[in-house]
C-alpha cells in the first residue's frame, strides 16, 4: 500500500467518525460550531500524527505486554505538550476547547491507530495514516460542526444563512449532535454505495 | 530488528525510560510555556479590568480575595473590580469580572471564563451590555435577578440557567466589594423545575 492510498484511507474509505465510528464523545460534545469542531479536529490530527510516527519508531522496543501502558504515556505526554503550547500561544482558541483538549488523551482513535496501524508499519506509512485519520477527522466534525451551527443558530463561521430566531436550537445542543450525526452518517453511506 | 521479548526485566526497564523520557518532555514544555501563560492570564485581567471600569488607563491599589466565595476585588482609582465565580452555569463555573462605582452601580462587565453552549448561553458577553436586550449597565446591583424569578432582567432567550449564574456572580461580586459576608444575598434560590431550559 502505497502512503497516498495509506493517506486517502482514513479521510475516505475507513473515516473515523464517518466509516469506523471512533472518537464519538469529542466528536458529539465539540461540533457545536463549525469552528469549534475544526479546531478540535486540527488538535486531533497534531496528536495523531506524533503519536503514529513516535510509537512506530519505538514498536520495537515495547515488548507485548506493556504496549498499551506505553502508548497512553506517549499520547497523555503529547496532549499535555499540546495543551500548554496553545495556552501559552493561541489563547483564543484555549477559551473555546480548553475543556476538550485533555479529552484528545481517551480519543480512541488515537489508541486504536497507534495499535492496529503504527505497531505494524513502517515511521512513514504511519504519519501518514495519522494525518489521512486526522484529516478525516477533522472533515467529519467540521462538516458536522456546520450542520448544527446552521440548523441551530442560523450561521456558520462567520457567514449568516438566515436570521438566528428562526433556528432550531435542539441542534446545537446534544439531542441534535445525535440527530445530525445520525443524518450525516446516512448520507455519507449512500454516497459511498 | 526483532521485537523485545516480554520479561520481566524488559518490562521495567523499557515502561520507566518511556516515563523519564515523557517526563523531560513535560518538564521542557512547561519551562518554556510557563511565563507566556501566566503573562496571557495577566494581561487578560488587566485589559478585563480596564474594560469593565470603562476604559483608559488606572492604577489598581488594592488587591482582596474574599475567602469564602473565591471572589477576587480590585479597588482601583477609577471604581471598583470584581472577579467572581459561580459554579452552577449550564455547562460548569461561571467567571465574570464585573466593574463598579462608588455607590454600587455596574459600569461594565466581561464574562473571563465560561462553559456555556455556544449560540446560547455564551451570548453572556453581548447580552447584559448597554446596547443588548438584558441590559444591566448603570443598574445597582446586590438583587438583581432575571424576569422569571421576579427580577427585572431580561435573561438570554432559552438560557435561564446562564442568566441566572450570571447574575449570582454579578451579586456576589457586589457583595464582595461591599464587604458583606452573606454570600447568597439577592441570589436567585431556585429548587428543581430547571431541566426545561
Amino acid at each position: 500500500m502505497n502512503n497516498l492510498k495509506v493517506l486517502l484511507n482514513g479521510i475516505v474509505r475507513e473515516n473515523p467518525t464517518f466509516v469506523l465510528l471512533l472518537g464519538m464523545c469529542p466528536t458529539l460534545g465539540t461540533t457545536s460550531s463549525a469552528l469549534n469542531g475544526m479546531s478540535m479536529g486540527l488538535a486531533t490530527t497534531a496528536v495523531l500524527l506524533f503519536s503514529n510516527l513516535i510509537i512506530s519508531l519505538l514498536k520495537s522496543l515495547i515488548p507485548d505486554m506493556v504496549r498499551i501502558p506505553s502508548f497512553i504515556v506517549v499520547i497523555a505526554s503529547l496532549v499535555t505538550i499540546l495543551q500548554m503550547c496553545i495556552k501559552a500561544y493561541a489563547p483564543s482558541v484555549d477559551a473555546s476547547l480548553g475543556l476538550f483538549i485533555p479529552l484528545i488523551v481517551v480519543n480512541c482513535i488515537i489508541l486504536g491507530r497507534a495499535e492496529a496501524f503504527a505497531a505494524k508499519n513502517t515511521a512513514v506509512a504511519s504519519a501518514f495514516d495519522g494525518l489521512g485519520m486526522g484529516i478525516g477527522f477533522t472533515i467529519a466534525l467540521t462538516l458536522l460542526g456546520a450542520v448544527r451551527e446552521i440548523l441551530g443558530t442560523g450561521h456558520v463561521f462567520s457567514l449568516s444563512v438566515f436570521p438566528d430566531q428562526y433556528g432550531a436550537l435542539v441542534f446545537v445542543l446534544a439531542p441534535g449532535a445525535f440527530i445530525a450525526l445520525g443524518y450525516l452518517i446516512a448520507i455519507v453511506n449512500k454516497l459511498k454505495k | 530488528m526483532k521485537k523485545l521479548e516480554s520479561t520481566w526485566y524488559n518490562m521495567v526497564i523499557v515502561l520507566t525510560v518511556i516515563c523519564i523520557v515523557a517526563g523531560a518532555a513535560l518538564g521542557f514544555t512547561n519551562s518554556k510555556t510557563e511565563t507566556a501563560i501566566a503573562q496571557i492570564k495577566e494581561r487578560q485581567l488587566t485589559d478585563g479590568i480596564k474594560e469593565v471600569l470603562g476604559g483608559g488607563e488606572l492604577t489598581v491599589e488594592e488587591t482582596d480575595t474574599i475567602e469564602a466565595t473565591g471572589a477576587v476585588v480590585y479597588r482601583t482609582d477609577r471604581g471598583t473590580a470584581v472577579q467572581a465565580t459561580d459554579p452552577k452555569g449550564f455547562g460548569g463555573a461561571l467567571t465574570v469580572l464585573v466593574g463598579f462605582d462608588a455607590e454600587g452601580h455596574i459600569l461594565g462587565y466581561r464574562v473571563m471564563d465560561s462553559s456555556e453552549t455556544p449560540g446560547l448561553g455564551q451570548k453572556a458577553q453581548q447580552w447584559f451590555q448597554r446596547d443588548g436586550k438584558g441590559n444591566i449597565i448603570g443598574k445597582k446591583a446586590g438583587s438583581l435577578s432575571v424576569r422569571k424569578d421576579g427580577g427585572d432582567v431580561d435573561a438570554i432567550t432559552a438560557s435561564t440557567i446562564t442568566s441566572r449564574a450570571f447574575l449570582r456572580c454579578v451579586n456576589n461580586a457586589y457583595a464582595a466589594m461591599s464587604g458583606s459576608t452573606d454570600v447568597q444575598s439577592g441570589a436567585t434560590r431556585q429548587i428543581g423545575g430547571q431541566s426545561n431550559e
